[in-house]
């Protein structure tokens, strides 16, 4: 990283002293993050390490009882309102897709904008039809989730954060419950997303698109950060014993 | 003087059947309404009002719907208001229905999974909206089955307003069998519209079930 201090509103996001205790089990230890607007960080680790944890926390899926989170100029201290203005900025894709089953593929994607934003039905379809588009699935908007591929669901959950318009895209392990053939599909849609210049953190163990996007890479073990480093740098020569050993387990 | 047991008889305890269904359907309305603020409690972060509401299904879920007729009926002599069967049954069935649809639908919105309010909650939608367009929607076709079962208890149910003079089907059956003294008639009679009413319902539950159970595997 550079020598000079970033300025303020180039932080997309800032976490400082993050603590998170699940009952005795220490979850988040001590953990300092900041993501500069554009970057894309991979978050990688053992199950258990906190890094879905610690994502969760950026939308307040999950809160802390510690530290000081601020996402786009916006502190999300405990309780408040600001959660819901940082929640319609920061789209999020989940392993399971978690697509709304009883809704169409475009009924999916219009939700939010209509209800949230107050976008009038045309325009939010509109929308949603060109990333539909973008993700290339658009002959299936009028279709139900259960009759889409997982990997065609994972792309329309990626369109249907989009359809938000986000300045953060969070990817918790999005390919994880896929079938092989289908990571890839999802991996190009989100190296799209990357080349256009989204915010993203990526919780992943697909260390191909690490290397091919990541601006950094972090490795989290037992609730903290071990280590951090641009992608090269992290797989050709970590300085970790733990980041060694986790990495040639998952080689 | 005793009559003999006729089709004379057999009309006035057909036509008593609406009376049935009428307490039927205010206890059931009343109890959709008071069942849905029930479950939405049961199921709220507020722990003073999951307390709340679990504590109200335990007390009329632990306690004979005949006790429960009876608190109403006595409680509103107490209260100073004037006897009257409609009001009580009408008032003790709708608590009573309240409290088993609560813990049905309290039931099915935990059965949608968590990943649901998840993903609405990440996209931005408040606690009415993902209420509403994302959880309940869901919630609803888990629960059509068992709530249609417990529509058919509660039709039996109101056979025991009858004790505290509410003139139903059972309470005709009654009358009836007083003035023809022919009990296994009267009374068998009495129990083939019951069932009348209740089969249909109880075949229609379990038709939704299997549906629910193929569209939930496919």
């Amino acid at each position: 990283m550079s020598a000079t201090p970033t300025p303020a509103d180039e932080i997309a996001i800032r976490m400082a002293g993050i603590n998170k205790w699940y009952g005795g089990y220490h979850a988040l230890r001590d953990v300092n993050l900041e993501v500069r607007r554009g970057e894309r960080i991979v978050i990688c680790g053992p199950s258990g390490s906190g890094k879905s944890t610690l994502i969760r926390a950026i939308n307040q899926l999950e809160a802390v009882q510690e530290g000081q989170i601020v996402v786009d100029g916006i502190e999300l201290t405990a309780g408040g309102h600001n959660v819901d203005e940082v929640r319609r900025d920061v789209g999020m894709v989940f392993q399971q897709f978690n697509l709304f089953p009883h809704l169409t593929i475009l009924q999916n994607c219009v939700l939010a904008p209509m209800k949230v934003r107050g976008t009038p039905r045309a325009e939010a379809e509109a929308t949603a039809r060109r990333y539909l588009e973008r993700v290339r699935i658009p002959e299936q908007a009028d279709k139900y989730p259960a009759q889409l591929s997982g990997g065609q669901q994972q792309r329309v959950a990626i369109a249907r954060a989009l359809c938000m318009n986000p300045r953060i895209m969070l990817f918790d392990e999005p390919t994880s419950a896929l079938d092989p053939e289908m990571v890839k599909e999802v991996l190009d849609t989100m190296i799209d997303l990357a080349g256009e210049g989204m915010t993203m953190i990526c919780v992943t163990h697909e260390m191909g698109f690490a290397r091919a996007v990541a601006d950094r890479v972090i490795f989290m073990d037992q609730g903290q950060i071990i280590e951090e480093a641009a992608p090269d740098t992290f797989f050709d020569a970590p300085r970790h014993e733990r980041t060694r050993a986790f990495l040639q387990q998952i080689h | 003087m005793i009559r003999p047991f006729g089709l004379s008889d057999i009309l006035l305890i057909a036509e008593a059947i609406r009376w049935t269904l009428a307490l039927s359907a205010i206890a059931f309305a009343g109890g959709a309404i008071g069942g849905l603020a029930i479950a939405l409690a049961r199921t709220a972060d507020a722990r003073w009002l999951r307390t709340l509401a679990m504590l109200f299904i335990r007390l009329f879920q632990g306690t004979p719907l005949l006790m429960q007729l009876f608190l109403a009926f006595f409680g509103m002599n107490i209260l100073g208001l004037a006897i009257n069967p409609w009001l009580a049954a009408s008032l003790a069935l709708t608590l009573h229905a309240s409290a088993f649809l609560g813990e049905i639908w309290r039931g099915s919105i935990e059965a949608v999974p968590s990943g649901q309010r998840e993903a609405a909650t990440a996209l931005g939608l408040r606690y009415y909206d993902r209420m509403t367009s994302v959880i309940l929607p869901q919630a609803a076709r888990i629960s059509v089955a068992p709530t249609v079962g417990f529509l058919v208890q509660l039709i039996k149910g109101t056979s025991l307003a009858s004790i505290i003079g509410f003139t139903e089907l059972t309470r005709t059956g009654q009358i009836v069998n007083n003035a023809t003294f022919a009990p296994f008639a009267v009374f068998g009679t009495v129990a083939a519209f019951y069932f009348l009413l209740c089969w249909p319902l109880s075949l229609m539950a379990r038709r939704m079930e299997t549906r629910f159970a193929r569209a939930t595997t496919r």
